[in-house]
């Protein structure tokens, strides 16, 4: 396959960026999405240019790394599978791609296509966690967990942290993303203790983040590689308004650091 | 009391805000749709109608009290939903118009996967508010959209709203603007109700579906009526 690529190239967060056009000659169709970049990178590194910078780290879908907006859609065409397991045949011989970073002002970007997504990390950490002393590892079946609420939990920890729900976002919500954590534990019996808590931070964390507010537009479940419902942002929305009227406070904000 | 606080704080609470806001408002459209259908009745029916708004919740309530308590929980709603719409807004266009550094507003157009109804719900809002502005100068306030003398203002307890609206309505501009409107208001409806479901917490996949469908029935219910009010006034089947 011959194919022609439109990359955002971008020195770093402070310097001015622009696409460059890149042509990709010997393209297998059963390469990944991110082999294919990875053989420009070779080309672009004999020919002593900058290889450009793309974050990736698993490359079996679960580690939420890569992070590549193609043509417009977050992860790609495919719905279902993030961009390295994206495979080249799901392109045409003579295509031109276009491949940008995610597009978020809570996502600065570091380096061309590699954006800082901490401030995911920060939602985690103001609540998106159990707190026990666990002692010696527990029987396996100690708590016992209905199977559907097993399932359902199993669902929204599905969830690999990547980010395309905010890229795909018109309005730049990481809203899919904190609902997800917050359903994922709440739909388990160790979950119950922090459960008001957990939403109160973790809705503070994401708004002082910056992040933008839902307005139920369903985009970020289109593009999610685990497919995520929605459901977990209604689930999230109804954790929330208990929480608040039960009169809890947030507690866990965490600093987010100046950009 | 901080609860409401905290909420109010959120995102998310100014999202309640707007669902509660707009739950009101879906109730005042219904009400309002079903008191246009009296002019089917004739003038006497719809003129006392409109007499009778005045006198609503009589003898408990004095002329137009109930009228008046009704009138500022509407403009409350009305400002808590555009407010709470800004404020979001705003929120959501600086995280989402990263311009950053390179001055680009987007790189690439955006792919879309989901229906039209959703992206049009600020435009569409837009457009709604204004609608209710010319809404209010046309029929309430008789200054706009009428030749001169056509519009008669209330005489001594009597109302003329019959012969406000047959004439109101027969200039093809004011109802073609209507029209328009009110197809702008089904799109944000049919979005609107299903996203106050979502947004209060009361969806989930099993009865996505059904809000799905309450909603078109809320739009259809609101929407089909007063569309076919100008088209009745302007093919004679409401005239003076």
């Amino acid at each position: 396959m011959k194919l022609t690529l439109n990359v955002w190239r971008q020195k770093n967060g402070g310097a001015p960026g622009a696409f460059k056009t890149y042509e990709a000659p010997h393209v297998s169709p059963d390469m990944s999405f991110l082999e294919m970049l990875d053989v420009v990178n070779e080309d672009l590194i004999l020919r002593g240019e900058d290889p450009i910078a793309f974050d990736h780290d698993c490359r079996e879908g679960i580690c939420g790394m890569c992070s590549l907006m193609i043509n417009g859609a977050a992860h790609g065409p495919v719905r279902g599978v993030t961009a390295c397991q994206l495979h080249m045949r799901s392109f045409s011989d003579g295509d031109t791609i276009t491949i940008e970073p995610w597009r978020a002002a809570p996502f600065p970007i570091i380096k061309d296509l590699a954006t800082d997504r901490s401030a995911f990390d920060r939602i985690i950490q103001s609540g998106g966690f159990i707190s026990a002393s666990t002692g010696s590892a527990p029987d396996a079946n100690a708590v016992q967990v209905p199977k559907n609420f097993a399932d359902l939990a199993m669902d929204a920890a599905a969830c690999i942290g990547c980010g395309a729900c905010v890229a795909a976002c018109p309005n730049a919500s990481a809203m899919l993303f904190a609902g997800a954590k917050i359903a994922h534990l709440g739909f388990l019996p160790q979950g119950q203790a922090e459960r008001s808590q957990r939403a109160i931070n973790m809705v503070s964390q994401m708004d002082a983040e910056g992040f933008g507010s839902c307005t139920n537009i369903g985009e970020c479940s289109a593009v999610c590689p685990k497919e995520i419902s929605l459901d977990v942002i209604a689930r999230m929305n109804r954790d929330l308004i208990g929480a608040s009227l039960k009169g809890v406070e947030p507690t866990g904000v965490v600093a987010v650091p100046a950009k | 009391m901080t609860g409401v606080l905290t909420l109010y704080r959120s995102s998310i609470g100014k999202k309640v805000i707007m669902a509660v806001t707009g739950v009101v408002l879906v109730g005042f459209l219904i009400v309002h749709m079903y008191g246009n259908t009296k002019m089917f009745y004739g003038p006497q029916v719809f003129n006392d109608y409109a007499a009778g708004l005045r006198d609503l919740g009589h003898p408990i309530f004095g002329h137009e009290h109930l009228l008046w308590v009704m009138r500022v929980l509407l403009l409350a709603s009305v400002v808590g939903h555009i407010w709470s719409a800004t404020v979001l807004t705003m929120q959501s266009q600086k995280s989402a118009y990263a311009r950053g550094v390179t001055k680009v507003k987007r790189y690439e157009k955006k792919q879309r996967r989901t229906g039209y109804a959703a992206y049009t719900m600020r435009f569409g809002g837009v457009v709604i508010f204004l609608f209710i502005i010319f809404h209010l100068l046309n029929f309430t306030f008789g200054v706009a959209g009428y030749s001169a003398g056509e519009y008669i203002g209330e005489q001594g307890g009597v109302y003329n709203a019959y012969n406000n609206v047959v004439r109101g309505f027969s200039h093809p501009l004011v109802s073609g603007f209507y029209i328009l409107a009110m197809l702008a208001l089904g799109l944000h409806l049919f979005h609107g109700v299903w996203s106050a479901f979502q947004t209060l917490g009361l969806n989930n996949e099993k009865y996505t579906g059904t809000w799905r469908a309450v909603a078109m029935l809320v739009t259809a219910i609101i929407i089909l009526p007063n569309i076919f009010f100008p088209i009745a006034v302007m093919s004679g089947i409401v005239h003076l």
